[in-house]
């Protein structure tokens, strides 16, 4: 389908001019490894041992979501200084193909940046998180976090407050989100059955099918004049 | 909305007796009352023109008539607060997504991809556009622009005559019906600058659309058909070509631009000043 | 010119007689609540006011959500207006709602907040009240202003039910030892609930037609400017 393919090619160029300067991805990956960094600091100086387990999942997600904002607001910006995206508006392709490939190429950041994070924690936070359990609860998450993400990037790359508005706009509409997969890696980590986890994990896929469906109505009327 | 009403009565069409000829045709592009608003101020109010097949428009206007927000409106790009456009006997609110196809624009970002070489560059917009078989196409471009001997290095590496021609050779990829081409001139260095005019003369014989907005008289009358004056939001000449020389063009460019709005509005009454045809 | 006064007018004045009266209700009317301490008593009368202006806070940005929706379809300015008003007014409610929070838990159980689910839900609802507000702010062009504005009144009302539901869960998970709750209401409790309840919406509707008509003084000022220009 030619929809599918344009959505793919907009996922692709991204991926190329990434693998090209690497700047994205160092700067998210540097800064999930500082958030954690800091949380270990802060959280080493009253908790320690067992209770540090307790808050790694937290910290682990509040990584990934600052990083993510990065790696979100990048999207657009880069295409707004350019004025590359009037090169996508002008495309045979209706707009909502914009916000699919966009939404897809910082899934793949994010997950990869995700990957990467993994020893790390686990240096870190003396927690093993290699388990593939986990692996579905942070594409589940990082999914839900994208979907909405893009749809806001891509208006706050064109305020005035640029950068600093996303995370301002992000955080409350995604905290369905961070609460599930918190609770969700926590249930993991304690040894959960999934049984018990189906819950945040129903409340992950539905974010994740409703949210994309939400921005898939409303994104043409922010790119579009 | 209803600010506009009461600001605007209907302009007098432009469409009579302008066409090109064997007027079966639908215009290549045709502008009805188009208004554009930006807040409480009004950008365009209340454009009518049409373009025919083959034609090559030069748009003339000083800084601030509205000239880039027409042409971002005829391209897609911006939706008009009122009025409609057509493209190739669609209208364009309804059918974008196909009739983008058979619209190519130039305007003053370069709308290339910094980081890309020139050839992945060609290549993601030609599978933006649906293009059979690519490679020999985008080939054969680059070494017309003459950047045949850069195709692997970033863009981001290029002067700024090399970003212009490859955004020239952008634009042109699909090979569109219609060319709106807004100030193309501004900031080309000489090669890139001849470069275009050949563009555009093969431009001008071939049959495709052409709009071309500039600020330079002569340049425009080069190798126009047609001739439209916009001033402050509204066209306040139109003409042929043939029935003009450069010097009563400028005549008639002075005289169309330097009025003071209050003579003007006085003069001739509001809403009645639109699609002058001149005759000779 | 007077026929329009009028409502307004009647408006204006009626609201203020209800709120009045709901206060003297609240504070007096109604009767004690079956509580031990004296002071949990008299704190446990701010629930008439704190549930009534919960009630407006999240009515407001149904209203924003709908006016922004509309918008988006008409491209009228009206409706840009409405939903700009009911943000704002929701924004002050909302904050009324985590403030009159922290008034009753203090006395009644001695912590300035607990996070319990209707009182995050508002805390979440009043942040993205700011967002909104200063995403509005963070626009020049008003049609911009106005299509984003509603894209995340959109995007965000949907998000707050979502939000809901995972506070609810996590709280049934992990509930808090005391509740902000009132506990079962009396009939003459319920009067005094309800009382209020109609008190503080009609109040909403006459903040928004203010403010709505504030704003549309606004744009005529504007407008005027520019034609002396």
């Amino acid at each position: 389908m030619n929809y599918a393919r344009k959505v793919f090619a907009i996922v692709w160029k991204d991926i190329v001019a990434e693998l090209r300067t690497k700047e994205m991805f160092s700067a998210m990956f540097v800064f999930a490894v500082l958030t954690v960094v800091i949380f270990n600091f802060a959280f080493d100086l009253r908790v320690s041992g067992e209770r540090v387990r307790q808050v790694a999942p937290g910290a682990l997600w509040v990584a990934f979501a600052f990083s993510g904002v990065l790696g979100l607001n990048r999207a657009f910006v880069l295409e707004r200084d350019r004025g590359c995206l009037e090169g996508l508006l002008l495309a045979p392709v209706d707009h909502t193909a914009i916000y699919f490939g966009k939404m897809l190429s910082t899934l793949i950041f994010m997950l990869a940046v995700e990957t990467f994070m993994l020893p790390v924690f686990t240096a870190f936070f003396g927690v093993s998180l290699f388990d593939g359990r986990l692996v579905l609860v942070a594409l589940l998450g990082t999914l839900g976090f994208a979907g909405v993400g893009t749809v806001l990037s891509a208006m706050t790359a064109q305020t005035r407050a640029r950068e600093v508005l996303l995370p301002i706009l992000l955080l409350p509409v995604a905290a369905p989100v961070l609460i599930a997969a918190v609770k969700a890696t926590a249930g993991i980590l304690d040894g959960l059955p999934i049984d018990e986890l189906r819950l945040w994990l129903t409340l992950l896929v539905g974010f994740d099918v409703l949210f994309p469906a939400v921005a898939f109505m409303t994104f043409d009327y922010v790119v579009k004049e | 909305m209803r600010q506009i009403d009461r600001e605007h009565r209907t302009p007098r069409s432009s469409r009579d007796g302008d066409c090109a000829v064997g007027g079966v045709a639908p215009p290549a592009i045709l502008v009805s009352k188009v208004t554009k608003a930006f807040g409480q101020q009004f950008a365009l109010r209340g454009v009518d023109l049409a373009v025919a097949e083959g034609d090559f428009l030069a748009l003339f206007g000083p800084n601030g008539a509205g000239k880039t927000t027409l042409m971002r409106i005829m391209s897609s790009l911006g939706r008009p607060t009122g009025g409609s456009v057509e493209i190739l006997g669609e209208p364009l609110e309804k059918a974008a997504t196909s009739l983008r196809r058979h619209i190519g624009l130039i305007s003053h970002s370069p709308l290339l991809y910094g980081d890309l070489t020139p050839d992945e560059n060609l290549r993601f917009f030609a599978r933006m556009y649906d293009l059979p078989e690519p490679e020999v196409r985008i080939a054969n471009l680059l070494d017309q622009v003459g950047l045949g001997g850069r195709r692997g290095d970033p863009v981001r590496t290029f002067s700024r005559g090399m970003i212009q021609r490859l955004a020239i050779a952008r634009a042109i990829l699909h090979d569109p019906a219609i060319m709106l081409l807004d100030e193309p001139y501004t900031g080309l260095d000489l090669q890139a600058a001849e470069m275009l005019c050949g563009y555009l003369r093969g431009l001008a014989t071939s049959g495709r659309t052409v709009v071309l907005t500039t600020h330079n008289l002569e340049q425009g009358l080069e190798m126009c058909s047609r001739i439209a004056i916009l001033e402050r939001g509204r066209i306040a000449w139109q003409g042929r070509r043939a029935e003009v020389d450069l010097v009563s063009m400028r005549d008639i460019y002075r005289e169309a631009t330097s009025r003071p709005a209050a003579n003007r509005d006085a003069g001739r009454g509001r809403g009645q000043r639109d699609a002058q045809i001149s005759s000779s | 010119m007077k026929k329009n006064d009028c409502l307004p007018l009647l408006l204006t004045v009626s609201s203020s007689l209800l709120i009045l009266l709901g206060l003297y209700l609240a504070l007096a009317g109604a009767p004690d609540a079956n509580l031990k301490s004296e002071t949990g008593r008299l704190a446990q009368r701010i629930i008439y006011f704190h549930i009534a202006t919960a009630w407006v806070g999240f009515l407001a940005f149904f209203v924003t959500f709908v006016a922004g929706a509309v918008y988006l379809r008409t491209q009228r300015r009206q409706w840009d207006i409405a939903a700009l008003a009911s943000a704002e007014i929701g924004t002050v409610f909302m904050l009324g709602v985590l403030v009159s929070g922290s008034i009753w838990a203090r006395p009644a159980w001695g912590v300035w907040w607990v996070w319990d689910e209707r009182l995050t839900i508002s805390l979440v609802q009043f942040l993205i009240y700011v967002g909104y507000l200063m995403l509005r702010g963070s626009v020049e062009d008003p049609a911009r202003r106005a299509r984003f504005a509603a894209v995340y009144g959109v995007v965000a009302f949907v998000s707050v039910p979502v939000n809901f539901v995972a506070i609810r869960l996590w709280r049934t998970q992990h509930p808090l030892v005391f509740g902000v709750d009132g506990g079962g209401l009396s009939p003459n409790m319920m009067f005094a609930f309800f009382f209020c309840l109609i008190a503080f919406s009609l109040w909403y509707v006459t903040l928004m037609w203010h403010r709505i008509r504030l704003e549309r003084l606004r744009d005529q000022v504007d407008e005027l400017k520019l034609r002396l220009v």
